[in-house]
Order: structure tokens, then sequence, then C-alpha cells
């Protein structure tokens, strides 16, 4: 449940850009979740209702924004996608993947007042 | 001020309520890019303690488990063992309690309890106030042992130089395609309590195999805790890391 402290996070960053940013309240967050980031996107609503309470962010809309798994194939050469992390290469059945892509957890966007 | 329209909040009453709708108020509210990551502040506190242990010399180890891996037995044997020839220093990571720290302290090596309370893992600013606390010596090793815990904390750097993944063999052997995410951020895997082998029915080729898949380059040792097997080659494994460690502080120094 790692979930809550990330939510933490995001809070955090919330409420140190308030004052650079310019603004009071925020009604809606983007939140970039890779798809390998060992995220549960549930437990993150779940967290993220939680942790904004009586914040400047309370009763914010959290928008996922998925961003799925990638990895270099080195006998392929090119990037392939991936959905979990031990997966074979869907082109070549190896496991000599190097992840690139889906680690993701980032704040994209705020809608603030 | 009401900004859609300049009349005064609460002053004009329609049915008792304002004329118009204030909250949400849809015209005011703007969008802002941030662009940041949500573990920036855990890396800048992990990156701190990566600095703190450079300019000293210290190769910092956290180990990673789940629970009853025998996780604490193999530390306690480790500084046990180590402690003649080298300095070595504990951070000690559980929700509750210090018994862990008690018995790394029996061994007569230094060690700091973290209590984490309901959280499931360390994170680089607990590690931070852990070394503010007692700091290792210069040129030693640093044992952080995590929270038992195989999700968590392989999403949080605590500046260390590797992750050390220990996994009993009565542990499942899948558990390293079941916990992807820390195999992969391992740069080792501990397998422990290889004396039980004969009376288990645990395929160690199978588990390695699944470790290679989920990450291609972890370095796999079989050891024993208890009996003391496979300990040569760990000790060996943390010597080399730790030559590297002081090279790199030769040149940087």
């Amino acid at each position: 449940m790692h979930e809550m402290s990330l939510c933490e996070g995001v809070l955090r960053v919330i409420e140190e850009q308030a004052a650079a940013q310019d603004y009071h309240t925020v009604k809606a967050v983007w939140l970039e979740v890779g798809a390998l980031a060992g995220v549960e996107v549930e437990a993150l609503r779940f967290g993220f209702d939680v942790v904004m309470k009586e914040s400047i962010a309370e009763g914010a809309r959290l928008e996922v924004v998925d961003v799925p798994g990638q990895a270099w194939c080195m006998p392929c050469m090119k990037n392939v996608a991936i959905e979990q992390r031990f997966d074979p290469c869907p082109e070549c059945g190896g496991h000599q993947l190097q992840v690139n892509g889906g680690e993701e957890l980032r704040i994209k966007e705020l809608e603030v007042i | 001020m009401c900004t859609d329209c300049g009349c005064g909040t609460n002053k004009v009453t329609i049915d008792g309520r304002h004329h118009h709708a204030h909250d949400p108020h849809i015209g005011d509210s703007r969008k802002v890019r941030i662009e940041i990551d949500i573990l920036a502040k855990n890396n800048e506190y992990a990156a701190s303690n990566r600095t703190f242990f450079a300019k000293r010399g210290i190769l910092a180890l956290n180990l990673v488990s789940s629970p009853g891996s025998g996780k604490t037995s193999l530390l306690t044997r480790t500084v046990d063992d180590l402690k003649s020839t080298i300095s070595v220093a504990v951070i000690e990571g559980d929700q509750q309690t210090a018994n862990d720290a008690e018995r790394i302290r029996a061994t007569g090596v230094s060690a700091v309890q973290i209590n984490t309370g309901k959280g499931c893992h360390l994170d680089a600013h607990m590690v931070g106030h852990a070394l503010e606390k007692r700091a290792p010596q210069t040129n030693s090793i640093l044992f952080i042992e995590n929270v038992g815990n195989l999700v968590c904390p392989a999403e949080f750097d605590l500046g260390e130089a590797h992750k050390v993944a220990i996994l009993s063999v009565t542990e499942g052997e899948d558990k390293p395609i079941k916990y992807p995410d820390m195999f992969h951020a391992a740069d080792v895997m501990l397998l422990n309590k290889i004396d039980l082998l004969p009376y288990l029915e645990f395929d160690v080729d199978q588990c390695i195999a699944y470790a290679k898949r989920v990450n291609p380059n972890i370095e796999i040792i079989q050891v024993s805790a208890a009996k003391g097997d496979g300990l040569k080659k760990w000790y060996a494994w943390i010597d080399a890391h730790r030559s590297i460690v002081a090279k790199r502080d030769k040149k940087e120094g």
C-alpha cells in the first residue's frame, strides 16, 4: 500500500507549486501512471481521496493517464510493447529486454483556481 | 466579489440562494502544467544520501525481502563475520519494535532502528535522519534492512549502491515473477536457507530462471545463514563492490 505515500507525494507537490503558479484550490489532477510503475490505480484513487481531505485539493478529481509499457529488445534492435515486466518480446519471444517506457509516475497537469 | 459578474457574494438572492452558482467557479479555473515526478522528493533525498556515502567511501546496501526470509539472521551473521576486518553499520527498518536492532547490537555492531509505524517501506528521508543520528564511519559498509515487503520498497530509492533481494527456499520459487519489480530493481539475489533443500520441493534452477527472466543481469548467490554455506561468495561479492566504491571515491577525491 505505498499508494498512500505516493498520494502524500502528490499533495506535497501541489502545495509547493501553489505559490509559484498562483492558485489556492485544485479541482483536478492529471497523473501519468506507467503500466510498469508498480501502482495499483484503484488503491491510488482510494488513497488520493483520503490524503487530499482538508487540503487545497479536497474533493479534486483524479484523472489517470495510462502510459503503456515499452522495452528495447536487444536481439530485435527495436522498441516493443510489453504489459508486464517479465513479458517476453512479442516478436522474438526472448527476454533480453530493457524497459524504457511505462515506469512513469508523474503529475502532468492541474486544473486550478 | 464574484469575478464572473462583479456581484458581492451572498448579497443578491433568488429564492433564498445566490443568483448563480458560485462554487465551482468554472469560468475561473485554469490548467497549469506541472510535469513533476511524484517520487522526485524521495529521489532528491536519495541523491543527497548517495553523495554522503560517496564522500565517505561507504558502500550502502539496501536489503529487501518478504517477512520471514531470514534477512535479519543473515545480516546478523554477516556483520558478525565481517566486523573484525571492516567497519560495519546497520539501519533497521520495521513497522514496530526495536527487536532487530537489538539483535544486531548484540554482535557489538552499531544499529539505528527506524520504526515506520503504518509505513510499508523505508524512504530516503527516514534514512537521511538515521544517518544524522549516527553516521557510519568512513570506508565502512552500511546495511539498510528494509521493511519486510516485496512490493513497496522497490519504488523507493534510499541512495544505496545496490538493492540486495533475499529469497528463501521455504517460499515459492516463482516469487521473482510474482514480485517482478523488486527482483528487477535488485542487483543481487541471495537464495537463503539452502540447507533445507533436502526437505522441500523447491526447484532452484527454475527459481534462478525466473529471476533472470525479470532481470537478466541479476547475480544469484545460494547461501545458508544458519549453516554458513555460500557465505564466502556473498562476502566476496561485498568486497568486490566495496573496492569499486573506494576506487570511485579516490578518483572523485
